[in-house]
């Protein structure tokens, strides 16, 4: 197996940064998934395609808009009407829903090289994410499990929350160093360590 | 501005792109009727009100909406998706035939 090489690796410094002598209050790490895809169901088929992200992962996305959840090794959540993004930290999940999803029900993306996940967690989370996104991070808002499509500086991203401090950020591999970068820059105000 | 988008929730309108004016009705692609066409590219009802528009959440989910704007006060009365009942969206026609029974 070829070993993928991480697109932050010029700019990942693991350590404490910024303003940390009152401690770190964000925690920036990468979380390499071996698989990511996108799923989109047909008008009328979203029902099968949920069934088969069941199948495929055991993982019961709830009903509702932007809905999600995470065990922790496999992530989903809906991020457009009758379209899903679905994470794992093995490879092979497109192979996987080929098996289930039939042409007939919708389409699979396999984005397993073409996003980068960056995890932020802790107490500031949710101020330093502020900084880029125009949504609302509040918990009531924004629950746990729950995914958001959005953009920072213009540029497409999606964000779910697999905590109540703590969310993932998948953003286009092209531009994932630069978005790590103003990410630091925006948690040296509060102390950032890289794990 | 902000664009409460049917799947995503309010959102600030730099999410958002505008597809133009909702009230046109695009004729038959084979159709020979010029004056259709010329309907259709150039003739506007362009209200000091409410105007039917199609706005794209292209930073956002992606859909296609329907959003009913008011020119005056950009106050917006209603957004919906042109495809929510998965079948042809029928924004432009039922203003358009209002406005044209008034004239
Ligand atoms: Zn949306």
């Amino acid at each position: 197996m070829v070993e993928r090489q991480s697109p932050l690796e010029p700019e990942f410094h693991v350590g404490s940064h910024g303003n940390f002598e009152h401690g770190v209050e964000i925690i920036l790490t990468e979380t390499r998934p071996g698989s990511i895809v996108q799923l989109a169901a047909w008008p009328g088929e979203e029902k099968k395609l949920i069934a088969a992200i069941r199948a495929v992962t055991g993982l019961a996305l709830p009903d509702g808009a932007g809905g999600g959840l995470s065990d922790g090794v496999k992530s989903v959540f809906g991020f457009a009407p009758g379209k899903f993004t679905v994470a794992d930290e093995a490879e092979g999940l497109a192979t996987a829903f080929a098996k289930v999803v039939t042409p007939a029900i919708g389409t699979i993306t396999d984005l397993s090289h073409g996003r980068t996940t960056i995890r932020i967690a802790g107490p500031k989370a949710e101020w330093v994410l502020a900084k880029f996104f125009a949504i609302d991070f509040a918990l009531p808002a924004f629950p746990v499990g729950a995914g958001r499509s959005t953009t920072h500086h213009d540029i497409f991203a999606q964000v779910q929350r697999t905590g109540a401090d703590q969310f993932d950020i998948y953003v286009f591999r092209s531009f994932a160093r630069s978005f790590w970068k103003a990410l630091c820059h925006a948690s040296e105000e509060v102390g950032y360590e890289v794990q | 501005m902000l664009i409460t988008c049917p799947y995503c929730g309010p959102r600030d309108v730099i999410e958002f792109t505008y597809q133009g004016d909702g009230n046109r009705e695009r004729p038959d692609p084979a159709s020979q009727n010029f004056e259709a066409w010329n309907a259709y590219v150039y003739d506007r009802l362009n209200p000091a009100g409410d105007h039917n528009e199609i706005w794209q959440h292209s930073g956002g989910c992606r859909a296609h909406l329907k959003v009913v704007r008011n020119t005056l006060t950009h106050e917006i009365s209603s957004v919906a998706f042109v495809r929510g009942d998965h079948g042809r969206g029928d924004h432009g026609s039922a203003a358009r035939r209002k406005a044209e029974d008034k004239a």
